[in-house]
């Protein structure tokens, strides 16, 4: 065992962390308040190789570990989570989808742009009718003989607007259940598909998500991943990569506050003394910094074994339900540690607390987590 | 033996700083029992050469009034050639931009050893040891000089300039034959009649809490007022608000004034660092917890927009009376 | 035509500093050591330079003095952008000594162009780009905060009292730089860093010099009085304390 990061992971650790202070920390506040998607910093992001970081370099990659996403998502959620999910959706369910599962024409085609970070990606599962239960697609891929007719409405979808490649979960055949389940790569430029108004969300107010409706789109034939039926397996294997990204950004958003209640905390004073010196406020930064560190090793450990090639997908749900559920509770304490101050927009904290709470609910809410991780304990 | 002082001068007249220089090689001098000689390279008036005597120099070289602008690999040249007719064991140069350029090239021409940034007098003669900054203003170190020749940059306003005397320099034609590097000026840009900021006695300087460019008047009229230079913190220089050679702070500029005023500076420990020696500092933040309070002396919290006019307006009032 | 760039490494800007050893030695516990911010904003314009001037500039290479725990600061300057690395596999004891390690290092590898920052960070000597121009005898310019290849030459700004003088000149040449030079270092690219595995990082042994300074101690600065604090309406009250009682202004 060995806890020591390698002299090129804490490489990436510092790019990602003067990035998110020099790039993403100056107008965080107003992107925040008018849900201004982080165009041009999205731009440099993709410029220094952070949305393709983990594809291959034969697919003009970064080549690097997860280790290392795992510590960049971290620095880039401390200070701006609506960059870190597009970063993650990027990276580690389009990218590494296609790159597991794609064809060698589809990588050509689709994959190595996107790890360059020239295009964008999405994915396309959620439905109005079926968040936590993926098995319900509404949506259909009709096939036609040469091309799939598809038709349906996909709900909160993370880059939807800047996106320019889709991965797209259909129902080809909806009485085979999960087993008539399809992924497509569907180009958003395609005849046929329309995008609901810009959400307006409680957190991550600057991350592009719509609703996106697909009418009679064609899809032709070799955009579709794997064999036939593979659709819902790709699904699942995919988000459970999916979930080491959100897991490292609910613990960059924890990590985050518990930085800023420390530094408020020293600078802050009452009864004569900054409040880092009451008990009553030590004991919390205690708590709060025991259990930043139990997400990240639960993080680490994820990608570690992704790394190893070992079976990770039950760890990967341990390290998102644990991170998401206390980054909801560090922030909160964060908050309530910076008083009257933790509640405007001027100290961050509360805006890391809207931020958190995301966390808990999307790819797959803590109680689904739970269901994963009872199953694999009862089975 | 002797102490040689580079005595700088900005357009034919010696400023503050080298009387300063003057002052400190005097009392050098006289604890090493011996004497100064100054010298002074480019164009300057036989009656102001005279006037170092004031301040302890015996003598003056007069050296090539050809060179007005800095030359550092000539002007090194000819210094080595004064220490050498000079007999010097110990070379001092001010900290301004030009000592600190000239000083590594003397000192490695001679192999002297070399200590920049002292911040008084040495605190043992044999073996020299002196104190100097270290770590951008958040440390002093005591240093030694091994070699038989040594060559000190003294931080400016770190000693003071002494009363002058009534003593005269001998002032001496010095010419040596020192090729110009292949180095020739394009264009000059200077700003005349604005008080130097590492030359000031008082500094009023402006952060971030200014909100933009469009506020520095108020730093300006204020700093005017008091005869002050302007200063900045690093996000402004950055931002293009002020130029870099206002940025005080750990990668810009030390300064040690008598009075420092920080306006809507929080005092991040690099900013600290490089005004840490000033003897009097004054800070006005709206933030009562900014910890530019904890090295300050006084402090205003408010708003700067409020605060300075009537600062402003209560200066002008002492200063009519 | 090749660039050489001096680095070095120093406490990050914002470590509280402390000593160990009755303050004869920098406490270098827990201490993240960074590229001197002067020469890292050195190695961004060589990097803009070699960039600018259509392959005139064949690499750019950085040089250290210093142990092999430096590697991880060289390897950081590799990845954003440096073609190759030396380091001097000695401590950096003194502004003399590092700089007659790196003139070897200009003699034997044929560098034209030599740029150093003005100062560092750590010990503020502030000497080793002057003392290395000496010793090379090449032209040079000090307080450096533009710089430019035209042709065979140097077109380079420096700060002067008020102002700033824009000068031309011959190589070969050495820049002591400062602020300015250029704004922001770069942030490394994920490419970048993965090239940097491979970049030549060539360790040579020192030259036979010794030093001539030695630190012997260490100070903190004495912490001030507290703070004497005034409301936003008593403006008044402390203008005339700095005038009557201070006498400041």
């Amino acid at each position: 065992m060995n806890f020591e990061f390698t002299e090129e992971q804490k490489m990436i650790q510092q790019a990602a962390k003067d990035f998110a202070e020099r790039e993403l920390l100056p107008d965080i506040i107003e992107r925040d308040a008018n849900s201004r998607f982080p165009a041009e910093q999205v731009k440099k992001l993709a410029e220094l190789g952070f949305l393709g970081m983990m594809t291959s370099p034969e697919y003009d990659g970064g080549g690097m570990d997860t280790i290392s996403y795992v510590l960049a998502m971290e620095e880039i959620s401390k200070i701006d989570s609506s960059t870190a999910v597009m970063m993650s959706v990027c990276n580690s369910l389009v990218n590494w989808g296609l790159e597991t599962f794609g064809t060698e024409e589809q990588k050509q085609k689709y994959l190595k742009p996107l790890a360059r970070g020239e295009k964008i990606g999405a994915f396309l599962l959620s439905e109005p009718e079926a968040g936590s239960d993926a098995t319900k697609q509404r949506t259909t891929a009709v096939d036609m003989g040469d091309y799939y007719l598809l038709n349906g409405t996909k709900n909160w979808i993370t880059n939807a607007n800047s996106a320019s490649t889709y991965l797209v979960i259909a129902h080809t055949n909806p009485e085979k259940g999960h087993k008539g389940i399809n992924a497509f790569i569907v180009e958003k430029s395609w005849p046929g598909i329309t995008l609901g108004p810009h959400e307006d969300k409680m957190g991550m107010r600057s991350s592009d998500t719509h609703s996106v409706m697909f009418t009679d789109v064609k899809v032709p034939k070799e955009n579709r991943i794997g064999e036939d039926g593979f659709g819902f397996t790709f699904a699942m294997k995919t988000l459970d990569g999916g979930r080491i990204g959100i897991a490292s950004q609910a613990l960059g958003i924890a990590s985050g506050a518990l930085e800023r209640a420390i530094k408020y905390s020293k600078e802050r004073k009452a009864f004569g003394t900054e409040i880092c010196n009451h008990q009553a406020i030590a004991f919390k930064l205690a708590d709060m910094a025991v259990k930043v560190e139990n997400a990240r090793n639960l993080c680490l450990k994820a990608a570690w074994m992704k790394d190893e090639h070992l079976n990770y997908g039950i760890m990967s749900a341990y390290a998102k339900q644990y991170a998401a559920d206390i980054a909801m509770e560090v922030t909160t304490e964060a908050v309530q540690i910076h008083g009257g101050y933790g509640y405007v927009k001027e100290y961050h904290v509360e805006r890391l607390m809207r931020e958190a709470k995301l966390t808990q609910i999307y790819e797959g809410t803590s109680e689904v987590q739970k269901i994963v991780i009872s199953r694999s304990l009862l089975k | 033996m002797s102490v040689l002082v580079y005595a700088e001068n900005r357009d034919g007249l010696f400023r503050k700083a080298t009387l300063e220089l003057l002052s400190y090689a005097a009392e050098m001098a006289k604890a090493m029992n011996t004497h100064v000689v100054a010298i002074a390279i480019g164009c300057v008036q036989t009656d102001e050469l005279v006037k170092l005597g004031q301040y302890g120099a015996v003598k003056v070289l007069k050296s090539n009034p050809d060179f007005n602008i800095l030359d550092i690999k000539a002007f090194a040249k000819i210094i080595v050639a004064a220490v050498e007719k000079e007999q010097a064991t110990v070379i001092l140069f001010p900290g301004s931009i030009n000592g600190s350029a000239l000083a590594p090239a003397v000192a490695a021409r001679l192999k002297a050893g070399l200590v920049t940034g002292v911040v008084a007098l040495p605190t043992s003669f044999d073996p020299l040891v002196v104190k100097k900054m270290v770590f951008t203003g958040k440390a002093f170190a005591a240093t030694k000089v091994t070699t038989p020749v040594k060559v000190l940059t003294l931080s400016q306003n770190s000693f003071g300039v002494a009363e002058p005397g009534t003593g005269a320099a001998v002032v001496e034609e010095f010419g040596v034959e020192a090729a110009k590097s292949a180095i020739s000026l394009v264009e000059v840009k200077k700003q005349t009649g604005k008080v130097l900021l590492t030359d000031a006695e008082i500094v009023v300087s402006g952060g971030r809490g200014l909100k933009g460019p469009e506020n520095f008047g108020l730093i300006e009229e204020l700093a005017e007022l008091l005869g002050a230079a302007t200063g900045c913190s690093r996000p402004v220089s950055d931002e293009g608000w002020r130029p870099h050679s206002e940025h005080v702070g750990q990668t810009g500029k030390i300064i040690a004034p008598v009075l420092y005023i920080a306006c809507g500076i929080s005092g991040a420990i690099q900013h600290v660092g490089g005004i840490s020696s000033s003897k009097h500092i004054v800070a006005v933040n709206n933030d009562k917890d900014a910890p530019i309070f904890d090295v300050a002396d006084y402090g205003i919290v408010g708003d700067f927009k409020t605060v300075l006019p009537e600062m402003i307006a209560a200066i002008r009032e002492v200063k009519a009376k | 035509m090749k660039i050489l760039v001096c680095i070095s490494e120093v406490p990050d800007t914002t470590t509280k500093i402390r000593f160990t050893d009755g303050n004869k030695a920098l406490d270098t516990a827990g201490i993240q050591w960074i590229i001197n911010p002067w020469d890292e904003l050195a190695l961004t314009r060589a990097l803009e330079i070699k960039e600018a001037s259509g392959g005139a500039v064949e690499a750019v290479t950085v040089a250290t003095v210093g142990a092999a725990q430096a590697e991880p600061t060289i390897r950081k300057a590799l990845a954003v952008g440096a073609d190759n690395a030396i380091r001097v596999d000695a401590p950096a004891t003194d502004a003399w000594y590092v700089a007659v390690q790196l003139a070897e290092v200009v003699k034997s590898g044929g560098f034209e162009i030599v740029m150093t920052g003005r100062d560092s960070a750590d010990y503020n000597g502030a000497s080793v780009g002057g003392m290395l121009a000496a010793l090379l005898d090449y032209n040079t310019l000090s307080s450096v905060s533009s710089m430019a290849l035209d042709g065979g030459k140097i077109i380079a700004g420096r700060e002067i009292d008020g102002g700033t003088e824009t000068l031309e000149a011959e190589l070969p040449f050495l820049a002591v730089v400062q602020k300015g030079i250029a704004i922001e270092p770069r942030i490394p690219a994920m490419r970048g860093i993965m090239m940097a595995r491979t970049k030549p990082l060539q360790v040579v042994p020192p030259v036979d010099t010794g030093c001539l300074t030695e630190n012997v101690e260490f100070e903190l600065p004495k912490s001030r009085g507290a703070c004497r604090k005034f409301a936003a309406d008593e403006v008044k009250a402390l203008v005339d304390v700095l005038h009557n009682e201070a006498k400041l202004i």
